[in-house]
């Protein structure tokens, strides 16, 4: 192209200028990114920093060891045991499956496990190890730990997994723990971050449950640095939790293990009260179940086993079930009709075998009935009639008042799921509950423990005791958390008349010791271990008065569920009580021929703390006896299994 | 001016060439590639070998074509423009069919030996076309509508293509690039006034077609910018990139947190860190200081850019000199506005120190052609 020099000059001039305001764009386009970098760099600094912070750094909770628990003579209850773990982390093998197959040829995995482990192992991130097994044998554990090698990705763990060493026989007392639910998490105000944690382990049901606070321990916690996808780098600073408390309890686990054992095979259920402290030394409920189950993760299988089974394994009988107490009632009726003058220690009746009232005809349990009968007569012979007749005279609210100081309709607070509180009646009540008037019917009914008289064995061991001392003894469970003494539960004198404390005692030794008692061929023969009971046998049917005519049928006739519950209460010895017994054996037929020997058997093991000497008993029993003990002493605990405080098992 | 007309005997010739290159600017270029290596090696966390090996080598490959480039005349590439500008068109066209997808986008063009992107040719191959015609064309048509219709054409052309990619931050560089070069020549600022009325009708017909069958933008490119109006709305999806950058940024105050210690980048907070963010992590560890003297280096870039047009009386070698120069320009500030929360997160490097090669060997190409208008520019009869 031809220029002439003009253009060029002009060309020149007008580029200059142009590219001045272009130079001039710039400078200020950078300035204003200098501008921007200082107010980021300097002034906000200080808020980038924290939130650099932010991102970098994690805190992670460190779960604390559960508390552990012990019996009264320190048997492990409850304890911690290395759960061994083999765990993989994807992303350091290069063939999963190759190593997986090598894992499955060292040591036998579950294939539903494996499956788990399988599809968890490729959802999460390569680098978040997957449980491949866990709770495996110490051997399978070295195993895996000395091939390790071999196994590119597959890591050991040993973790705390909860374990209940005596297995059934504490179950329906300690209750088992658990994940956390969401449902639970939705419900509750404990703002414990430990419980965010995934399946963080928390009680469920009975002690675990109930003491869950002291037994948790708090969180320890962990700061760690990780990376954006939240890969842990390094571990900047680690605080240990504090292991949750360590509760013994009253519980003599050999008792508890003799009273379960001795009642094997019935849907029954049986407390044992220490007389001069309230300490609960057995709190049983047959049949009982592996709390174990619960904590790895009961099979539904195992779980509907459990839920079908009539005789109800999974309900802490003796302190949520009740039942009436029938004839183990008639001391409260004795005692308020005493307190009230309208029955003295002489007054007898007549008992002609049955009892009218308004139109309705009440029955004495021997059709034949029991002739003249003084009150401690009724008592020794369980004679119906003669309650009806002073049951009616003295009226309900005082018969329930005076059971109430015994503790029946009372609330005992003990640290377990559901604790009953049962029903001492009412005319108040019963309007209040049924909205109907209490009818004379109604008292004649309670006054031998049946109608609305409602009580849980617990109940009835409290109530024994109280006899047995005239004390107001309190049941306690808990003997310390962590050393600290709990109160003892001795209770103050009760306010009943010594004079007819010592009336009903009498009869109740009665019951045992005399020739008429209806537990005489129960008894226990050493001068020093004799007890006073009292027998106790709960209708749950209607007897029709045809059915009566024709002659009431037998138990061993009926259905197991139309059958009576068979009950038993009493304290020995007689004459200074050490402990007290309720026996509730649910549809087992006669309260003497059915609860009585086993509440005796239960009485003579825990004052003796030993399979009972044959001496004990009369003379006519002992071959039997013998019998028997033979076919229970397998069912008990070897107790060499069992660690105890102070010495931890490996 | 033109070269036909001058007098060539002060050019120098051979080896002196080299004597006479702008010597100011490869020592920037060194320089700012220098931190990258640093960064990049920083980034990797120690492994050389990663990222800043590669560069390394790119870089000095890339400094022969520079030096290959300024010593071939100012002339040869000026007849040359045209040719490239076509070649990088049919590149253009060529990745519409056979490209390779990065990132979310089809940019890559693999010829076996090299893994080329077609848009980094572009945008120097958009600054010759257009110097060669601001050279060519007499200075009484620059203003004519016809003769400003033909440039406008140049610059859409590859416009198009780019935004099909698609790559609106390599379109966008193009449009500011070319306009740039257009206002330098001298087009009337009626023209500049119209386009820049207009695109803001643009932006409000884009905003008003989202959601609609017409819908202009990719949903990406809308979600980002609703991101970078308010990057709060999503921290975790969206809005991820410019929090942590702006975190890293941040937390690296006055003097940074130390070669390697920037915890947003070593621990993998800051996404794409060695590619287009890795100036967070400049300053995440270098501080205030780092950053500014960053900055620094790139204004001193254009600064001698500039000054060396003013001392090129040749038309072609000015405007080419400063078309270069506004391109580096459009990058680091693109890059750094972006990583700063100041405009879009548009996929912009950062010139020379971000991982890549095709930019890297484009820029220093580019550059080559800026020194080979500095050597041989006409110079003043000697008597």
């Amino acid at each position: 192209m031809k220029h002439n020099i003009n253009e060029i000059l002009k060309s020149s001039q007008q580029l200059s200028r142009r590219t001045l305001l272009v130079a001039g764009f710039q400078i200020g386009i950078i300035a204003a990114l200098g501008a921007r970098m200082r107010f980021l760099q300097v002034k906000e600094a200080e808020k980038y920093r924290l939130l650099a912070e932010e991102n970098r750094i994690n805190v992670r909770l460190l779960p604390p060891a559960r508390g552990i628990m012990f019996d009264r003579e320190g048997r492990a209850i409850a304890e911690n045991v290395p759960n061994y773990r083999v765990i993989m982390v994807r992303e350091d093998t290069s063939d999963v499956e190759a190593v997986l197959s090598k894992l499955q040829q060292l040591i036998f995995i579950e294939p539903k496990d494996l499956e788990k482990a399988r599809k968890e192992l490729g959802q999460r991130s390569a680098f978040v190890p997957v449980t491949i097994t866990q709770n495996i044998t110490w051997e399978d554990f070295a195993k895996v730990a000395a091939n390790s090698p071999a196994l590119p990705g597959i890591l050991t763990e040993v973790g705390l997994s909860r374990t209940y060493p005596q297995k059934e026989n504490l179950a329906h007392v300690i209750g088992y723990v658990g994940p956390v639910s969401d449902y639970y998490l939705d419900r509750t105000k404990d703002p414990d971050p430990l419980l965010q944690i995934p399946r963080f382990q928390v009680g469920k049901t009975g002690v675990e449950a109930q003491m869950e606070q002291s037994l948790r321990g708090s969180a320890g916690h962990q700061r760690i640095e990780v990376n954006a996808v939240g890969r842990v780098m390094r571990e900047l600073e680690r605080t240990e939790g504090e292991q949750g408390a360590t509760i013994k309890l009253t519980i003599n686990s050999k008792i508890q293990n003799f009273v379960l054992a001795r009642m094997d095979g019935l849907s029954a259920s049986a407390v044992v009260i220490d007389c001069e402290s309230g300490d609960l030394l057995a709190v049983g409920s047959s049949p009982s179940f592996d709390p174990n189950l619960f904590v790895r993760g009961i099979s539904t299988d195992d779980y509907s086993g459990l839920r079908n089974d009539i005789f109800g394994p999974l309900r802490a009988k003796a302190v949520q079930g009740t039942y009436a107490p029938a004839s183990t009632f008639k001391m409260m009726t004795a005692l308020a009709a005493l307190e009230d003058g309208v029955l003295s220690a002489e007054d007898t009746f007549f008992c002609p075998g049955h009892f009218e009232v308004s139109n309705n005809r009440f029955h004495c349990w021997k059709r034949r009935g029991h002739g003249t009968m003084n009150v401690a007569d009724s008592i020794i012979q369980s004679c119906d009639v003669f309650f009806y007749e002073v049951g009616q005279k003295v009226g309900i609210d005082k018969i329930s008042a005076m059971a109430r100081r015994f503790g029946l309709g009372e609330h005992h607070n003990l640290p377990l799921s559901a604790v009953s509180r049962g029903v001492a009646p009412t005319r108040e009540w019963k309007k209040k509950s049924f909205g109907k008037s209490w009818l004379l019917g109604d008292t004649v009914n309670a006054s031998i423990g049946q109608g609305y008289v409602l009580a849980s064995p617990l109940q009835l061991a409290v109530m024994a005791a109280r006899l047995g001392t005239g004390r107001a003894l309190q049941p306690r469970l808990i003997q310390s958390i962590n050393d600290e003494q709990m109160p003892l539960g001795a209770g103050a004198p009760l306010d009943v008349d010594p004079e007819h404390l010592a009336i009903v005692q009498k009869a109740m030794f009665g019951v045992s010791n005399s020739k008429v008692g209806t537990a005489f061929s129960k008894r226990i023969i050493s001068q020093d271990l004799r007890m006073s009971g009292k027998t106790g046998t709960a209708q749950v049917r209607r007897i029709t008065a045809e059915e009566r005519a024709t002659g009431v049928i037998r138990n061993e006739d009926l259905p197991w569920e139309k059958r009576d519950h068979a009950l038993f209460v009493d304290y020995a010895p007689h004459d200074n009580p050490k402990v007290a017994v309720a026996v509730v054996v649910e549809h087992g037929g006669g309260g003497s021929s059915v609860a009585a020997p086993i509440a005796r058997d239960i009485t003579l093991f825990a004052l003796t703390g030993k399979m009972p000497d044959l001496d004990h008993y009369p003379a006519g029993v002992r071959k039997k006896i013998r019998s028997d003990q033979k076919n229970l002493a397998p069912k008990l605990i070897d107790w060499n299994s069992v660690s105890t405080s102070g010495q931890s098992k490996t | 001016m033109s070269y036909l007309e001058y007098n060539l005997a002060s050019v120098p010739v051979g080896f002196r060439k080299i004597l006479a290159l702008n010597w100011p600017i490869i020592f920037l270029l060194t320089a700012i590639s220098g931190v990258g290596f640093v960064m990049l090696y920083s980034v990797s966390g120690g492994v050389i070998e990663r990222w800043s090996q590669p560069q390394m080598q790119r870089f000095f490959i890339g400094m022969i074509g520079l030096l290959v480039v300024a010593m071939v005349p100012i002339w040869f590439w000026r007849n040359m423009s045209f040719l490239a500008y076509s070649i990088a068109v049919l590149f253009l066209v060529a990745v519409e069919f056979v490209g390779v997808a990065g990132m979310g986008a089809q940019r890559w063009l693999d010829l076996g030996f090299i893994r080329l992107q077609p848009s980094e040719i572009m945008k120097i191959g958009l600054v010759l076309v257009l110097a060669a015609y601001y050279d060519w064309l007499p200075l009484e048509r620059t203003s004519r509508p016809l003769w400003v219709l033909f440039p406008i054409i140049l610059i859409l052309i590859p416009v198009f293509l780019v935004l099909r990619q698609p790559d609106l931050g390599t379109a966008l560089l193009l449009i500011m690039g070319g306009g740039a070069i257009m206002f330098l020549a001298g087009v009337h600022w009626a023209y500049f006034a119209t386009v820049i009325g207009s695109s803001f009708g643009v932006i409000v017909v884009v905003f008003q077609s989202r959601d609609t069958a017409w819908q202009l933008l990719k949903n990406y490119q809308y979600t980002r910018i609703d991101t970078f109006l308010d990057p709060d709305r999503d921290p975790l999806g969206a809005g991820y990139h410019i929090t942590q950058a702006k975190i890293a940024l941040g937390s690296g105050g006055w003097t940074g947190r130390g070669f390697m210690q920037g915890t947003q980048s070593q621990l993998n907070f800051l996404p794409e860190k060695h590619t287009d963010f890795i100036f967070t992590t400049l300053s995440e560890e270098f501080g205030f200081i780092g950053s500014i003297s960053l900055l620094g280096l790139y204004t001193l870039v254009v600064v001698f850019c500039i000054t060396s047009a003013f001392g090129n009386k040749d038309r072609f070698s000015a405007l080419l000199t400063l078309g270069i120069g506004i391109t580096f320009f459009l990058f680091f500030a693109v890059n750094i506005a972006m990583v700063t929360g100041l405009a879009p997160v548009v996929g912009v490097p950062l010139p020379l120190v971000s991982y890549g090669g095709s930019a890297m060997l484009i820029i220093l190409l580019g550059f080559g052609l800026m020194q080979s208008a500095h050597v041989h520019r006409p110079r003043p009869k000697q008597k």
